[in-house]
């Protein structure tokens, strides 16, 4: 069975997220999010698709301006990923997957960026960062698709 | 009950205060979620408000209110779209130091024209957009898929399974 690590920031990020919940179905899948408040609605939700949720991880909420919590945000990413070894981690952004990337790459997974259709103007500045190391790099604005990537493929709405 | 909520990183004074202004003439209870405020932040005294609430708190005040204001921010717009809510929104400024970049008037640009979603310009035109829609019952737009396109979807299976 495919492992497949679904993470995001949350708010906006993880709503658009759990959006994508069929396309992991038969999978084993782990999230995780910034916030542990999530993971009674996750774990509902899964359950009636009937993909239950393998693993709920709540990492450090962090942000461009909040460098030691973004350090440790970094540090929590890895090791997670180092633990749960997914073959394809799928996300949404923002700075935690960014580092969800990077880590993904490094430890042999198949990585793909969804950046957030909040960006209908430019990509966000993670997605910027994140998205020329995603093996899918994917924007939900079909006005900022570019031939090398990011491209369009439809969006959570 | 009319629900504010302006996210969770930063405060949005000029939205807060607007609708405090607005609360302070009208008997209409309002319920603001207002993110981590900062010493000088904005701190309304018209109507009861946390900083944070949990995920559960905010799915109740969500499916309890008969309108939903906010900033142009995603979560928003599509937990009102998701829960059947008219929504009045109204773009973080970079410029006035409300977010890292002007993205949200963008998405207010973007989505303005979707039916149950109402954008106001600026904080002046809060108060009077909230009575026009409460006036008028203002309905919530067509309620949305629990899903993202089925385009976007099956890109990611194949993608996760390696197919195409």
């Amino acid at each position: 069975m495919v492992k497949v690590l679904a993470i995001s920031s949350t708010g906006g990020h993880w709503v658009q997220l759990l959006r994508l919940m069929p396309a992991w179905d038969d999978c084993e899948v782990h999230y995780a999010c910034t916030s542990p408040d999530h993971e009674a609605r996750v774990r509902a939700l899964a359950d009636a698709r009937g993909t239950p949720v393998a693993g709920y991880h709540a990492i450090t909420d962090a942000n461009r301006w909040a460098k030691m919590k973004l350090v440790k945000q970094m540090l929590e990413v890895g090791s997670l990923i180092a633990r749960v070894r997914p073959d394809v981690i799928i996300t949404t952004g923002a700075s935690a997957g960014y580092f969800a990337i990077r880590f993904g790459k490094l430890l042999g997974a198949r990585v793909c960026w969804l950046d957030s259709i909040a960006n209908a103007q430019e990509l966000s500045l993670s997605g910027a960062k994140a998205g020329p190391h995603a093996d899918l790099w994917l924007t939900q604005w079909p006005e900022i698709a570019r031939e090398n990537g990011p491209h369009y493929k439809g969006a959570v709405l | 009950m009319i629900f504010l909520t302006v996210g969770t990183q930063e405060p949005f004074d000029r939205l807060t205060k607007a609708v405090d202004a607005w609360a302070a003439t009208h008997d209409e209870p309002v319920f603001g979620q207002l993110g981590a405020l900062k010493p000088d932040s904005y701190r309304p005294t018209h109507f009861e408000w946390r900083e944070f609430i949990s995920a559960d708190e905010y799915q109740a005040k969500l499916e309890g209110c008969r309108l939903l204001v906010a900033h142009a921010g995603m979560g928003s717009i599509i937990s009102a779209l998701t829960w059947g809510k008219p929504l009045l929104m109204m773009a973080r400024r970079a410029t006035m130091g409300e977010h890292r970049n002007e993205h949200q008037r963008a998405t207010a640009e973007k989505f303005r024209e979707r039916a149950g979603i109402h954008v106001a310009s600026g904080e002046m035109d809060v108060g009077p957009m909230i009575d026009e829609l409460l006036a008028a019952e203002a309905n919530a737009g067509d309620a949305l898929s629990a899903e993202a396109s089925p385009d976007l979807i099956a890109t990611l299976r194949n993608f996760i399974h390696k197919l195409g």
